[in-house]
């Protein structure tokens, strides 16, 4: 280098300068760190530093040593002249006005120390580490014309350096923008708080170049103050640690730095996370460092193993011990590996030291693994140094609130959705549990093949009417089944005066019903028809029980009833009363389906033409008492029923043996055991999904003996079912209520390891 | 009442050492490593008995100055107790992997129990083990963890 001569201002302001850039005051400066600010901030196209560096000797010797620096500057001072670098316009250019650092350089010259840092192509690896920085520093602000800042937000790895190089900020303010808390500072501070980020960015602008990349992009900070870019410089923490110009030796635990420009997007993450959670991580960050981890590991719900973590980590350049510390930090529980969360938080926390934040002496919460849910949001910034992303005052602090807010949404929603697997979430899982078990509860209900006593549709105005007009007729067989005499039609072929006229009044409804076409109508209207003839019997004692019973055997209710109408039908022709009361509700209807025709949709079970009475039966069964009248349902059945004797007739053999065994017999009686049987029946048939149930039920229902076989077997069908559903209920409340005391567990030694941690010595 | 701790490794040299008042640093230095030669001895005397999971916490070694080293072997034997003034007693602590933790306390506050000795060495233990969890430190370093010097004040503010 020849000679440098300088002036006095000249002199004075570059030893000003170096010793700025000089924090190791070892006389000479790195290239990284506060010098790559500094010629950042001098606004010079990279190649121009470069050329600076190159001519000064720097980049041959690996670092400024004063004589350097001071001929680095001049030339800089060359430069923003517009002249030509030469190494002979040291001396030769006269009235060179003092080299200008100002804000907007940073990016520029971050950048610019990015491209000329040797380690660009470290970054390469690394800067995907950064990434979500860069994203940031995209948004950068923009303070101060960051011409650079276009280019830099391409470039990522090289965003870090310009903003950094921010040594707008007045150093001295930098430590204190750094703890978050200052950060904030007044107005005039801005450039304070940007200046602790500020520092950041310009380690990390350095850091950047060599190793990583995103980190330059928080560099973003507007750059505050213009002119104490440089200021920034000095405090860039030693780098030393990198040679060749890396800045990657920013990270120093210096501080704060004074912020330098921050990139906007840094900016405004700092700022909101500065008021209050310096340490949150952004959406972007988040998405990166999830990339990352991906890379390293393609399960999110696994973990890195300490090594894998360990060389990865190492890429960003920073000092072992610090990394180590990082490590401590991050691995919440102490198992040698790293969860996503305590990846991210790692992640986040080189980034930071990175950009020259220091490091917290624990863990802050916002970047806690979320093993309970503990989405703190709290200041928890308190630890040294916020991480640079409050840094940029170029917003102050009003604009950081606006984002702060939003960040703090984001980021409570991405820790929470990125962590949302690792979190035992009691709440929502409580909250789960209840609706799940409501739901559970609901679902019972509706299953009208189940038992679940469908409360008695009391809609079918027709059968309703029928029932009256049963009733009416003074049959006694009030067999509200006689609605159900919808098999009347054919019933009424029976003779059935009375029953006719029920069972025509029964066909028509029942025609309604099985027009229905709804399964659990007829269930229900046959239900209803039973409930009304018991009703209508009154005499049955189960006028009152029936109601819930009789919707339940709706499908089989209504073979049964059907059956049972079937039977009751000859029963009523034959003797009214007969039992069709009596019968169980789901005998009936078997003649009497088979008498109409049919219409009855349902079931379409064994018979069909069985079913078919059985749907229209079971209307009419139910409320015909008549059905009970087995006897007269075998006459019937012979002579009306073809299919049904089918199956009804296997069924119904006995029944209508035990019927016309009883057939008159039973009647008055039976009238009203059939009624009580019949509401037994009901409801077992009703929970008997199938004929042979129903039929069984008719053949108890028919002569009490039989009758009560059937009942007892439709009830034991029926309650076994009931039985099944509330297991299935309790077995899923059961395990609700187990992964809740799993996640209370989860919670409970968490606490016990904090407590743990932070009791004393208790024995001491 | 730790007034100095130290971790020493398995090849007899210290990972670790820390000590109030930090002044006396250097005599502490002595005072562990003469206590190393006799958990040595202590290690190699029980040397048959299987260590299994038992940590040997080694107890009271020998009093010396105006400290009293103790060495308190958990397979029984007796800890002597000495009668100098101001006495500090070491404490010592063998894991399994042959990595040694040196207590020296002054026996002139309160008088430790063994249990709470024991604590303080199962405390250290943890935090040890910590440490070397971390993919970033590398066996027979010297120990610079935060977290553990934490601890480790916490010990030793508690007991002084």
């Amino acid at each position: 280098m020849e000679g440098l001569t300088l002036s006095d201002a000249e002199q004075k302001y570059y030893s000003d300068l170096f010793s700025y850039c000089d924090i190791e005051s070892t006389k000479k400066v790195a290239s990284n760190g506060r010098v790559v600010e500094l010629f950042r901030a001098a606004q010079l196209p990279n190649e121009v530093v470069l050329q600076i560096m190159e001519l000064c000797g720097a980049t041959r010797l690996g670092y400024f040593g004063r004589s350097q620096f001071y001929i680095a500057l001049k030339l800089v001072a060359v430069a923003q002249s517009g002249l030509p670098l030469r190494v002979e316009s040291i001396n030769t250019v006269k009235d060179l006005p003092l080299p200008r650092f100002g804000a907007s350089k940073n990016e520029q010259e971050s950048r610019h120390t990015t491209s000329y840092s040797s380690d660009t192509e470290n970054q390469g690896s690394y800067s995907g580490v950064i990434p979500p920085p860069p994203g940031r520093v995209q948004v950068k602000k923009g303070s101060v014309s960051h011409d650079a800042v276009q280019p830099r937000t391409s470039t990522d790895q090289q965003e870090s350096t310009s903003p950094v190089v921010s040594p707008q900020q007045s150093p001295p303010t930098s430590p204190h923008t750094w703890r978050k808390h200052n950060r904030h500072p007044s107005g005039g501070n801005n450039e304070r708080s940007l200046a602790g980020p500020g520092p950041f960015w310009s380690p990390f602008s350095e850091a950047q170049t060599g190793s990583s990349a995103g980190d330059a992009v928080w560099s973003g900070h507007s750059p505050p103050p213009p002119q104490e870019n440089w200021v920034s410089f000095a405090d860039t923490p030693p780098t030393s640690t990198l040679l060749a110009m890396h800045p990657a030796s920013v990270q120093d635990q210096t501080t704060v730095r004074t912020v330098a420009s921050a990139t906007t997007a840094n900016e405004i993450r700092r700022q909101s996370s500065s008021y209050d959670d310096p340490w949150k991580i952004t959406d972007e960050q988040r998405q990166y460092y999830v990339n990352q981890f991906k890379t390293i590991q393609p399960d999110l719900n696994g973990f890195i193993p300490g090594s894998a973590a360990k060389e990865f980590f190492t890429k960003s350049k920073l000092p072992i011990l610090e990394l180590s510390h990082i490590w401590e930090l991050s691995d919440f529980d102490k198992d040698g590996a790293l969860t996503l969360d305590e990846f991210c938080a790692a992640f986040h926390l080189v980034v930071a030291r990175k950009n020259g934040y220091d490091l917290p002496e624990k863990l802050p919460e916002s970047l806690m693994p979320k093993l309970i849910d503990l989405e703190d949001s709290a200041d928890v910034g308190d630890q040294s140094g916020e991480v640079g992303y409050s840094g940029s005052p170029a917003e102050a602090p009003p604009s950081k609130s606006p984002s702060m807010p939003s960040l703090n949404q984001t980021w409570p929603e991405l820790n929470q959705s990125s962590e949302q697997w690792e979190t035992f979430s009691e709440r929502s899982s409580s909250s789960q549990t209840l609706t799940q078990f409501d739901s559970n509860i609901a679902p019972a209900d509706p299953d009208t093949a189940i038992v679940h006593p469908v409360p008695i549709r009391m809609t079918p105005s027709k059968i309703h009417m029928q029932e009256m007009e049963l009733k009416r007729t003074g049959s006694d067989h009030t067999n509200p089944t006689s609605p159900l005499l919808v098999k009347p039609s054919d019933l009424s072929e029976e003779n059935k005066i009375n029953s006719s006229v029920k069972f025509v009044s029964g066909n028509t409804v029942a025609d309604g019903y099985s027009s229905s076409d709804s399964f659990t109508s007829d269930p229900e209207q046959i239900g209803n028809a039973v409930t009304r003839q018991r009703s209508h019997s009154g005499t049955s004692p189960d006028n009152t029980a029936p109601p819930p019973p009789p919707p339940r055997p709706h499908p089989s209710h209504s073979r049964s009833s059907s059956l049972d109408m079937n039977r009751t039908f000859p029963v009523t022709t034959g003797q009214q009363q007969a039992g069709v009361v009596a019968h169980p509700p789901a005998v009936p209807p078997r003649p009497q389906p088979s008498q109409v025709p049919g219409p009855h949709v349902h079931r379409p079970v064994d018979a069909e033409g069985l079913i078919t009475h059985t749907s229209t039966s079971p209307q009419q069964i139910p409320e015909q008492p008549n059905f009970a009248d087995f006897s007269q349902f075998e006459v019937f059945a012979a002579s009306n029923v073809n299919e049904e004797p089918d199956d009804e007739a296997e069924k119904h053999p006995e029944v209508l043996q035990g019927k016309s065994t009883t057939p008159l017999a039973p009647p008055p009686k039976p009238i009203r055991r059939r009624l009580k049987s019949e509401d037994e029946l009901r409801p077992e048939v009703d929970e008997h999904s199938q004929k042979t149930g129903v039929l069984a039920a008719v053949l108890s229902s028919q002569p009490s003996i039989p009758r009560s076989v059937g009942k007892d077997k439709k009830a034991i069908q029926a309650s076994i079912r009931r039985n099944k559903e509330t297991n299935t209920v309790l077995a899923r409340l059961n395990s609700e209520l187990q992964q809740q005391l799993k996640d209370v567990l989860e919670e409970r030694i968490s606490l016990e390891v904090q407590l743990e941690q932070l009791r004393p010595f208790s024995h001491l | 009442m730790a007034v100095c701790i130290a971790v020493i490794a398995k090849e007899n040299y210290p990972l670790y050492i820390r000590s109030i008042p930090a002044e006396q640093e250097l005599k502490f230095h002595y005072t562990v490593h003469t206590s190393l030669d006799v958990v040595d001895e202590k290690v190699s005397a029980m040397g048959k008995a299987l260590v299994d999971q038992r940590e040997l916490y080694l107890g009271l070694l020998y009093p010396t100055e105006d400290y009293k080293v103790s060495l308190l072997s958990r397979l029984g034997i007796p800890c002597v107790k000495s009668m100098f003034p101001n006495q500090l007693h070491r404490y010592g602590y063998v894991t399994n992997s042959k990595v040694k933790f040196v207590m020296v306390v002054d026996s002139s506050n309160t008088a430790l129990r063994d249990n709470e000795i024991r604590s303080m060495f199962r405390k250290l233990h943890n935090s040890y083990t910590d440490v070397m969890c971390n993919p970033f430190y590398n066996p027979g370093d010297r120990i610079h963890s935060r977290a553990f010097d934490n601890m480790v004040t916490s010990m030793m503010v508690q007991v002084c």
